[in-house]
């Protein structure tokens, strides 16, 4: 699943992040599409604190795709 | 065997000093707690130090993130621009030294906090303030306000400086223990500041101006400027997006100029050229600028000599 977090300034992304992995299950992946050089540390530490995975980020032109996989404690 | 259920704290995690501590101090006493922020869209956290090309070597943090990581505490980040707005406008009493509704605004926070708290089953808030730390939202005759006006009534608990209040819930129930609380009282940073070294915490923020856009003079100036011209209050988060950046001018009432100061801003900028006309100099190297409103040809004549 895809989310759509370009032009976003930190901490929106992570609030669109957060809010999406409330709607998802355990071992769901998520990739949030990002342009704010903020979100390869800020979704990181988000994920961190609530049990979630970072299992990529890449960056392209700007553009990060960090890619999440939900945690058992949603 | 105890059989009595960890009691559950949630705590206003501004990403400040302050909040850090209060949180550590109950954790001390063995409260489960979980930390909320409160996004309004005028934080100064996050964004600024994305655009501005000359903060680029600021390390790009969270701060509320970095503390709820310091703490071991979960964190939940909760987007309350529209809600807020009525805070701005209209605020019950009134702004501080600029546009900051500072007491309506930790009443709404508190009372959102509250909410949360029922919905989640948590059994009080803390909070980081210190009693005479500032002049309009943290004075011993406004603090109570806060209590009464959100609802929260005697299960709001301040660590830092509980010895100096009557006390709550949580202390009259046992659930902390008053007298390993603290007294911490007016504008005089060291004792937290030895609190933080006997806790271990290093490289925490202490943002000079606050962490509100709305407590800066030249923010509150362009805000009003911005109300001014539409004949009312009224706001987008675009529009407050966009006084932080660029250097503002209103050649007259239907319209003004941003016009970009450095790189960082002018590509931040860029993102906007689809919902704004922009003028960009083809002929040599000039600064990006939107017009924001409607000018008439003359007056886009008068805007395009400005970004020369």
């Amino acid at each position: 699943m895809e989310l759509d977090c370009r032009r976003l300034l930190c901490p929106m992304p992570v609030i669109r992040v957060q809010d999406k992995v409330n709607e998802l299950k355990p071992g769901d992946e998520l990739v949030a599409i990002c342009t704010d050089p903020g979100v390869q540390n800020d979704i990181p530490a988000w994920c961190r604190i609530n049990g979630h995975e970072i299992l990529s980020i890449e960056t392209s032109e700007d553009e990060y795709r960090i890619l999440i996989k939900v945690g058992n404690n949603v | 065997m105890n059989n009595v259920p960890q009691k559950k704290a949630v705590a206003l995690i501004s990403g400040g000093l302050d909040s850090l501590l209060a949180v550590r101090v109950v954790q001390e006493q063995g409260i489960y707690v979980e930390g909320i922020n409160f996004y309004t869209g005028f934080c100064v956290e996050g964004h600024t130090h994305a655009i501005r090309k000359r903060d680029q070597s600021k390390p790009k943090r969270n701060n509320a993130l970095w503390s709820a990581e310091q703490l071991g505490i979960k964190l939940h980040i909760i987007d309350i621009i529209d809600e807020y707005k009525d805070v701005v406008f209209n605020p019950k009493y009134g702004y501080g030294a600029n546009l900051n509704p500072c007491l309506d605004c930790k009443v709404f926070m508190v009372k959102k906090a509250r909410e949360w708290m029922e919905d989640n089953g948590f059994d009080f808030i803390i909070t980081g303030e210190v009693v005479g730390q500032r002049p309009k939202s943290q004075r011993k005759e406004t603090m109570p306000i806060i209590q009464q006006d959100s609802g929260i009534d005697d299960r709001l608990l301040r660590p830092l400086c509980a010895k100096n209040l009557p006390e709550t819930l949580p202390e009259r129930e046992g659930w902390v223990v008053r007298e390993e609380l603290l007294d911490f009282s007016g504008r005089n940073r060291k004792p937290q500041i030895a609190l933080a070294k006997h806790y271990g915490f290093e490289d925490f923020a202490q943002p000079a101006g606050g962490c509100c856009f709305l407590t800066d003079e030249s923010y509150s100036v362009k805000l009003s400027d911005l109300w001014k011209s539409r004949g009312e209050k009224s706001y987008e988060l675009d529009d407050i997006m966009l006084l932080k950046v660029g250097r503002h001018i209103r050649p007259e009432k239907n319209y003004k100029i941003i016009i970009a100061r450095e790189e960082g801003e002018a590509k931040y900028l860029q993102g906007y050229k689809k919902q704004y006309d922009s003028l960009k100099t083809l002929s040599h190297s000039g600064p990006l600028a939107l017009i924001d409103g409607t000018p008439n040809q003359e007056q886009l004549n008068l805007a395009e000599r400005k970004c020369r």
